[in-house]
């Protein structure tokens, strides 16, 4: 199941809001404007239009890091750099590297080779407690022996800082967290939303020039997870540091990051923006892992610049788009996003310039609300056809059933190869 | 009908504790208010005389020194005993170390005494040692005075300090520290400030596992102290077995019980009175 990567964030503000505003009553007419949430399709690369002169944080550039276990090999050369400001997400599997790759970050661990700096400097020889980057853990590690505000509170004690200063910065982050009135509270008395929160809190309080957050939200259900989400990019939006952020769930990563960071199995496969990531994945992995897809085999038979026809063995020729190198003869493995088929039981609902137009049966419909997944069988393999209900009015006011002959189709152009493999 | 079944099955170890426990405390406490018979024993006649003896001096320098002891002993048993539950929780052959911390349980006490005066004795192991390799010219007295009981009560009891403090350490979530140290804290911080805190109720069960059978402890201090290092169960044994005053050993054994539980109940309240002002100061 895949939503267009849609991202809740507030609109129209040129200078990046403080909390005060979001927690406070709205004070004037003026302001209104800037807190009304709106939707926004795929977050903005940073820097483009929320003023890139208020872009706090570091950049963090990790350059050829491998880390062994023994035998094991975690991480095999890795290299990307997160910039300033910059929500950046690590996606993989469990068991990719990405957790590792985060607590290398934060200086738990040391790499077996490579380097890692913030802002241009090496912070290998720092041990964790002098890298100005912050961690939420997954399991939260909240201090069960403190409360609340003390948890927030315990950074600044350790710095020392006179009892009023600490008083003022806590109820700030407390604020902003929105958690103001479970302060004398123990991590064990709070549910898993507001330790997540007294979490953030704790590790903003240091204002560091990263943040870093590992699976935070894994241990939410779901309804929560999407709450959270908002939240933190709201946060992100008003500290305006540097985020990365560590999951496995490709739906919370498209969503709120700016740039994307596909693992697998210690390797850095794609890095890209989410549309990027999601429209245009760089193999086949990324492209399963990502959304769910059609993936489709089939044979180059004849070739007109970037465009090919190909024939799927069983099922068909269809007309497919490529930006690799493709010859006469070869194996294509491509893509086709579920929600990018037509479908109809009239095939001059599918016709058109570049369209390919397939026939098959309906073999299985989900219901799942907001949507219908069809299962399309034509020949041999099963196509997944992604449709709103309104479209059942589209093909003359009967719904498309079980056992329906149908027709699918897609535009040449929705397709992409991702594979080529000669033979 | 139901409910009270619950009581049925606590019959057995409670009818046990009656017997074994109250009923002799009791009678212990009902003596210390007899007269003493002439040989021994007690006269069934009120009297408050033992209890004036236990205001002598001498008796009550015994117990100023028994809880000197005592403590330095907990004391410095907890100082090994941290870091070597630390090392067994977070070992990969914890089940092996254990054992090891157990071993000594197989062997006879008193027999692991007499051990101790073989090592520590003038002719003994370390002496040897000392002398052979040329550190002491002249054996040195290391038995018979404070160190050696403090020493031996030391080893008799680390077993006793370092189980619960192994059971607290291993239920410790090892991520606080990372994230402790994450938020700025060096390492010793990290350790006072989170992981001390959290492994309290291992900490206090240690230092009343050690410290209330120290403070009573006779076999120690009889067989390796000297004459100035005599605790309150030396005397109790004495006043029982050869001065044979039964009421005096029976007075000085209820005003330890009830020192220890006055001892113990004072360290509970603290205990629980420094977790609230944690909770006060946010």
């Amino acid at each position: 199941m895949h939503f267009p990567p849609i991202a809740l964030s507030l609109a129209g503000s040129d200078a990046p809001l403080r909390w005060r505003e979001i927690s406070r009553p709205i004070p004037k007419i003026k302001c209104l404007s800037k807190t009304i949430f709106s939707l926004r399709v795929a977050p903005d690369p940073p820097g483009s239009e929320e003023g890139a002169n208020d872009l706090k944080g570091c950049q963090v550039t990790v350059e050829n890091v491998t880390k062994s276990f023994g035998a094991f090999q975690a991480l095999k050369g890795v290299s990307f750099s997160v910039q300033k400001g910059e929500f950046f997400s690590l996606l993989g599997p469990s068991g990719c590297g990405k957790t590792t790759l985060l607590r290398l970050i934060a200086g738990f661990d040391d790499p077996t080779t490579g380097d890692i700096r913030l802002d241009g400097a090496s912070v290998l020889p720092l041990p964790s407690n002098k890298r100005h980057v912050n961690t939420v853990f997954q399991s939260y590690a909240l201090f069960p022996h403190l409360s609340v505000f003390e948890n927030v509170a315990f950074p600044l004690r350790l710095k020392k800082k006179t009892k009023r200063s600490i008083h003022a910065a806590v109820d700030e982050y407390l604020a902003m967290v929105r958690l103001e009135e479970h302060r004398d509270k123990f991590p064990s008395q709070l549910s898993g939303g507001q330790k997540q929160r007294v979490a953030i809190a704790r590790a903003l309080i240091n204002e560091p020039e990263a943040l870093l957050l590992d699976e935070p939200l894994a241990a939410l259900d779901a309804k929560l997870r999407q709450h959270m989400l908002i939240e933190l990019d709201t946060i992100h939006d008003n500290v305006g540091i540097t985020f990365i952020y560590v999951t496995h769930d490709q739906q919370e990563a498209i969503s709120v990051s700016d740039r994307v960071a596909v693992m697998n199995e210690g390797a850095v496969l794609q890095i890209g923006t989410p549309r990027e990531i999601y429209e245009k994945p760089a193999d086949l992995f990324v492209a399963r892992f990502i959304g769910e897809t059609n993936i489709l085999e089939g044979s180059v038979i004849r070739k007109n610049g970037s465009r090919a026809e190909a024939t799927i063995p069983g099922v068909g020729t269809v007309a497919v788009e490529s930006g690799k190198s493709i010859a006469q003869g070869n194996n294509l493995v491509f893509t086709i996003r579920p929600e990018k088929i037509a479908l109809s039981r009239e095939k001059a609902d599918i016709a058109g310039d570049d369209m390919n137009c397939l026939q098959g049966v309906v073999e299985e419909i989900i219901y799942i609300g907001f949507l219908s997944k069809y299962f399309i069988r034509i020949g041999d393999t099963t196509l997944r056809v992604f449709r709103q209900h309104a479209d059942h009015q589209l093909s003359g006011g009967r719904a498309i059933t079980w056992h329906d002959p149908v027709y699918v189709g897609w535009h040449a152009g929705d397709a992409f190869v991702v594979e080529v493999r000669e033979t | 009908m139901r409910k009270n079944i619950g009581a049925l099955y606590a019959f057995p170890i409670g009818m046990w504790i009656t017997l074994f426990f109250a009923v002799p405390i009791t009678i212990i406490f009902i003596y210390s208010f007899l007269t003493k018979g002439l040989y021994g024993g007690v006269v069934a006649r009120f009297s408050f005389e033992a209890y004036r003896e236990l205001c002598n001096e001498s008796l009550l320098r015994t117990a100023l020194t028994t809880f000197y002891l005592a403590t330095i002993a907990t004391i410095l048993t907890l100082v090994l005993a941290l870091p070597a539950a630390y090392y067994i929780a977070c070992s990969r052959y914890r089940n092996t170390l254990l054992l090891l911390v157990i071993i000594p349980f197989w062997t006879n006490f008193l027999i692991r005494i007499y051990a101790w005066i073989a090592i520590l004795g003038n002719n003994g192991f370390l002496n040897s040692l000392l002398l052979r390799i040329g550190a002491l010219h002249h054996y040195a007295h290391f038995l018979y005075n404070k160190y050696a009981v403090v020493i031996v009560l030391m080893y008799t009891y680390l077993p006793y300090a370092i189980l619960p403090l192994y059971t607290a350490i291993e239920k410790f979530d090892f991520s606080l520290l990372e994230a402790a140290r994450d938020l700025g804290a060096a390492r010793t911080q990290a350790v006072v400030r989170v992981l001390l805190p959290n492994i309290k109720a291992g900490i206090t069960t240690a230092v009343l596992f050690t410290f209330i059978p120290a403070f009573g402890q006779y076999a120690v201090p009889q067989l390796v102290g000297g004459r100035n290092s005599f605790m309150l169960g030396t005397v109790i044994a004495r006043e029982l077995t050869v001065t044979r005053n039964w009421p005096l050993s029976s007075a000085i054994a209820a005003a330890l019980t009830i020192m220890t539980t006055l001892g113990v109940l004072v360290f509970m309240r603290l205990n629980r009175s420094a977790g609230e002002t944690i909770r006060e100061t946010a």
